[in-house]
């Protein structure tokens, strides 16, 4: 027993690289560049055709360089180059295709060509579908299956090469936004915009039926929206006058792709062993993937081509107090590679990061008292423990909104009407968001006054920001009005006490939602009690997600939870989700409440097109006004995020709108490794209590047999 | 014995086609393609033309089960029934409904899970018969009942508890071994240690109580009996005897799980970071990927049956008085 025990152990010890027992990383990657993250969903796409979701932004923003990008440190969120040279110029013309002036009525703008130059000298990151043989032709463009026999991942190829982003990439990825053998989630918005899209859509669609096994080149149909003027230089035609445009030019869907790695991908046998572009991307951004496992994880080494990028030298007043601009002009990226590891549970999770495996991390419930102290202003604040190992706190709240709709096309809860609206307006008194964020959100978040977060153009703090509907401005602070205001509204909607005034039956309102089981049942009573206060009967209608889906299509609820995380940081953005021609019902848009009013839509109309300035910001108060009086949702809340970082993190600044913020962090190595060792020194005394616990149980089991055989 | 294995080979075909056709009608009650195309492509932006154009794309957009349609023997292979299941009879697995290729994601995964799953139902057995015979050895004695009183406290403990537990206390508070996470080759023993020790300890009572009443049924036997009377030590006629005829109802149930370990484990994997097979079926359940649940439904079945048939081999094995016929 001994010999194993030993054996064990010397096996054990031996593993361990003479570092750090519990350290989950190989020992030699001590004191390196190095930032130690984690994911906890595998991202679906990492195609920038199809990709849309966070967590696959989370890597393609520090793979692709689209056009633009938000500035890291300046708030509002100002827009600025990336792979452009400059701001894309932007000229109008008239539906003669004659030039307009910049300050032309929208009415009478019928294109607005966007003309992009891309900074000289970029190249792609290193990839096998660049190689050259001897004789400069492409390595890799005619693979046999036996060339691919032993070729499991990208770095299986014995040569890479680069070569120079174009403008005609750039022309290319907004083709491939058409290819019908991708599902491309902006197609529907793109092609209602760049000129031609939809019928380039058509002719692929028609090209691929002909001639279903060949590579679809898409170089070979023009798009008349888009021009390739020079080597740097690219042209984008859109339909009248769209401003948002240049938002969705910070997206990798508008990043550069050679079409060179989707014909090298196209090879066959290259799908059979998961070698696809959405799979292994090809991008000319600060990193690359250089390790994709995403059921463990997944790495992404610096792009040792990417050197068009500096540190920014200016920020916010006290960002230079922050330290924020330390590294103000140095070459980006700051760190060498970036470690994300799959970490489903939240424990393992939080633990690691505790013993300093992981620079960075959110706050999950099950932990936030132990990380964050609530005083007595109502601030969240670290605590002690926190603070001891020099782990800092930073907040901001999300450009997304949580919230209640009502579905307008009901006979009760909807509709222009005086007594639905009233009725609507009580239920919004009633349901105490504040306290929801306290319970349940452990007070990351505020709630809401409109659809419009905190950080949008359009928000407006203080008392002329709040909802007059809802609260009242007491002591310099919103309150939320009473109940007995809301049994009055509800009173007048024709319900006195909770009681229908016509039929004589208790007011009865159904919610559809998706939570259902123990985890949810704490929400859900808690609704109910808000609904109770004002004697109204809230059933909840527990369904799966494919029955809900399908209720919101149909406008066959009455009141579903819904959210919305925003593509860019526009009030545009926020209201089309209730304008009247994106309604879900019929329409199959984004308006799930389908609320209709055609104010409202007229101002929509008119504010969707206008520069930020005065002008806009009064249209925009008059549509809030609509919508509190109409109150076609319970605003909800805007979640707040909280991040904490251990101390040897530096240049972490909040921000929500900008995903490739990995290139502007730097570690401090020597500092994170001293803190791992003196957190994570091995205990080694269970081992040996173990270990003699066994012996001497072996012992008295062997003396109690030899006593008992000898007594026989 | 030949025969009888052909003839269970066979048994399995219809098998496999019925459990296919089982999961393939749970399924498609539960899910329409229109939904599993909306749950693949998000809720932002999605348009019916996406839909129809990614059921097109993955042949979902063929009828269920017969196609009227066509003609011939179109009318049963133009389906999605056939389109997805025909190929799994010959191992080919095919795609994910994500892009994926299913059978190198099984490969790769397969490994992992072994790497935990092997080792612990391996120590695990010896664990679990040691201390079952232990138990029997002093059985009606107060070690005896401290054992059961022990196993009983052990099976009462949800196995969630033991990984928390396990993992806070050798890892956080003591440092041991890295809370989560995975290496190939012999750097995987300090990622596997934790995992295996708690498999082993959370079963430990389950195991051990059952294998006990199966000894405690053999010892009052009249070969036991016999053995003693010859004059053999008790320790060699608990191991020598008694553990041997005790085999046929403990291959009962071990050697069917055999083929199955490559399976995996969902809440070991998912808490220790291990990329495993375990959470693959239940991820492709939520994420409504029908080319994936079929596969591991079908490759569960397989397994299974492959178990049972091991299990009778092993019969003939240990007892020469079995024949399969």
């Amino acid at each position: 027993m001994n010999r194993y025990i030993s054996c064990l152990l010397t096996l054990l010890l031996a593993s361990c690289d003479g570092g750090l027992w519990n350290n989950p990383y190989p020992a030699a990657d001590a004191g390196k560049s190095i930032l130690y993250t984690a994911f906890t969903e595998r991202p679906k796409h990492l195609d920038p055709a199809q990709a849309y979701s966070e967590n696959e932004y989370e890597f393609l923003a520090q793979i692709y360089a689209p056009p633009l990008q938000y500035h890291y440190l300046k708030r509002p969120y100002q827009l600025i180059p990336l792979a452009a040279a400059q701001m894309p110029a932007v000229r109008y013309l008239d539906m003669h295709n004659r030039a307009l002036p910049d300050d032309a009525p929208a009415e009478k703008i019928a294109y607005s060509v966007y003309e992009i130059r891309i900074k000289q000298g970029m190249r792609y990151q290193p990839h096998p579908a660049f190689s050259r043989d001897a004789q400069g032709k492409p390595e890799y463009d005619h693979l046999a299956p036996r060339d691919l026999r032993d070729i499991h991942a990208l770095g299986d190829f014995a040569h890479t090469g680069t070569r120079t982003v174009t403008a005609a990439d750039y022309a290319y990825q907004i083709k491939r936004l058409a290819n019908p053998q991708l599902h491309q989630p902006i197609f529907g918005v793109m092609s209602e915009y760049i000129v031609g899209l939809k019928d380039y859509a058509a002719v692929l669609q028609q090209a691929l039926k002909s001639n279903p096994d060949a590579f679809l080149d898409l170089n070979a149909y023009p798009l008349p929206g888009v021009q390739v003027v020079d080597e740097q230089t690219y042209r984008i035609t859109i339909h009248g006058k769209y401003p948002q445009f240049a938002y969705w030019l910070a997206m990798p869907f508008f990043a550069p792709l050679p079409q060179e790695a989707e014909r090298f991908y196209a090879q066959a046998g290259m799908h059979e062993r998961n070698l696809t572009l959405d799979w292994w991307p090809v991008g000319s951004g600060p990193y690359y993937l250089s390790e994709n496992d995403p059921n463990l994880r997944m790495v992404l080494s610096r792009n040792p081509n990417y050197d068009s990028e500096h540190y920014p030298a200016e920020g916010e007043p006290g960002d230079a107090q922050a330290g924020l601009l330390a590294d103000a002009g140095k070459l980006l990226p700051l760190i060498d590679r970036v470690v994300f590891s799959l970490e489903k549970e939240t424990i393992p999770y939080w633990n690691k990061f505790l013993q300093g495996y992981y620079d960075a991390s959110g706050i999950s419930s099950d932990s936030f008292d132990q990380a964050v102290q609530v005083n007595v202003g109502g601030e969240a604040a670290l605590t002690d423990s926190m603070r001891a190992q020099g782990i800092s706190l930073s907040t901001s709240v999300a450009t997304s909104t949580m919230y209640t709709g009502f579905n307008w096309l009901d006979l009760v809860v909807g509709g222009n009407s005086d007594r639905a609206r009233k009725l609507r307006q009580a239920i919004a008194i009633a349901v105490d968001f504040e306290e929801f964020v306290s319970i349940f959100a452990n007070g990351r978040g505020i709630a809401a006054q409109s659809p419009i977060p905190p950080g949008i153009f359009g928000y407006r703090e203080g008392e002329a920001g709040i909802n007059r509907y809802v609260y009242d401005w007491v002591n310099g602070a919103p309150q939320r009005k009473s109940i007995e205001q809301a049994r009055r509204l509800l009173a007048e909607a024709g319900y006195p006490d909770g009681v229908d005034e016509q039929t004589r039956q208790p007011l009865v309102i159904n919610l559809d939602t998706t939570a259902s089981g123990v985890g949810s049942k704490a929400r859900l009573d808690w609704l109910r009690k808000q609904f109770d206060k004002i004697n109204v009967q809230l059933v909840v209608r527990s369904t799966d997600y494919n029955r809900f889906q399908d209720k919101i299509r149909k406008g066959d609820t009455q009141m579903f939870y819904f959210g919305w995380n925003a593509d860019y940081p526009d009030p545009e953005n926020f209201f089309f989700l209730l304008h009247g021609a994106q309604a879900k019902v019929g329409k199959g848009g984004e308006n799930a409440a389908n609320y209709g009013n055609p104010e409202y839509d007229r101002l929509f109309g008119q504010m969707k097109n206008m520069d930020n300035n005065p002008a806009r910001q009064v249209i925009i108060d008059r549509m809030q006004e609509i919508l509190r009086r109409d109150s076609p949702w319970l605003w909800g809340y805007h979640p707040k995020n909280y991040v904490l970082q251990h101390g040897w993190l530096h240049n972490v600044k909040a921000n929500v709108m900008a995903n490739n913020k990995l290139k502007y962090w730097r570690v401090d190595a020597g500092q994170r490794d001293a803190s791992r060792r003196e957190w994570n020194q091995p205990v080694r005394w269970p081992l040996w209590l173990g270990a003699a616990a066994l012996l001497l149980f072996g012992g008295w089991m062997w003396r109690v047999l030899r006593q008992r055989e000898e007594a026989r | 014995m030949i025969a009888y294995l052909i003839r269970r080979i066979l048994y399995a075909v219809p098998i496999l086609i019925g459990v296919n056709l089982l999961t393939f009608a749970l399924f498609f009650v539960v899910n329409t393609p229109d939904d599993m195309a909306r749950m693949q492509l998000g809720i932002k932006r999605v348009t019916p033309e996406a839909i129809e154009n990614w059921k097109q794309q993955r042949g979902y957009d063929k009828p269920l089960l017969l196609n009227r349609a066509a003609s011939g023997a179109d009318m049963v292979t133009d389906t999605i029934f056939w389109q997805k299941s025909a190929g799994m009879f010959v191992l080919d697995f095919g795609y994910s409904d994500d892009g994926r290729s299913i059978s190198r994601e099984i490969a790769t995964r397969m490994g992992p899970s072994l790497a935990i799953a092997l080792p612990t139902f391996l120590i695990g057995l010896v664990v679990y018969v040691s201390f079952a015979l232990l138990m029997t050895l002093f059985r009606a004695t107060a070690l005896d009942i401290a054992g059961v009183a022990l196993c009983v406290v052990l099976m009462s403990v949800s196995g969630l508890f033991y990984i928390i537990g396990g993992q806070f206390l050798v890892s956080k508070l003591w440092h041991l071994v890295p809370i989560s996470s995975y290496a190939a080759g012999m750097d995987s023993i300090r990622f596997v240690v934790l995992p295996i020790l708690i498999g082993v300890v959370g079963s430990v009572g389950a195991s051990s109580r059952w294998y006990r009443t199966i000894f405690l049924e053999e010892i009052g036997k009249d070969y036991v009996r016999t053995a003693r009377a010859k004059g053999l030590s008790e320790l060699t006629v608990l191991f020598r005897h008694v553990l041997k005829n005790a085999m046929i109802p403990i291959l009962t149930g071990v050697v069917v799980v055999i083929p199955l370990l490559f399976m995996g484990s969902l809440l070991t994997e998912s808490f220790f970071g291990i990329p495993g097979l375990g959470s693959y079926t239940i991820d492709a359940i939520n994420a409504q990927d029908f080319s994936v649940v079929r596969a591991m439904v079908f490759l569960g079945s397989l397994l299974y049956i492959v178990g049972l048939i091991l299990t009778d081999i092993s019969y003939t094995v240990v007892d020469p008085r079995v024949r399969l016929q």
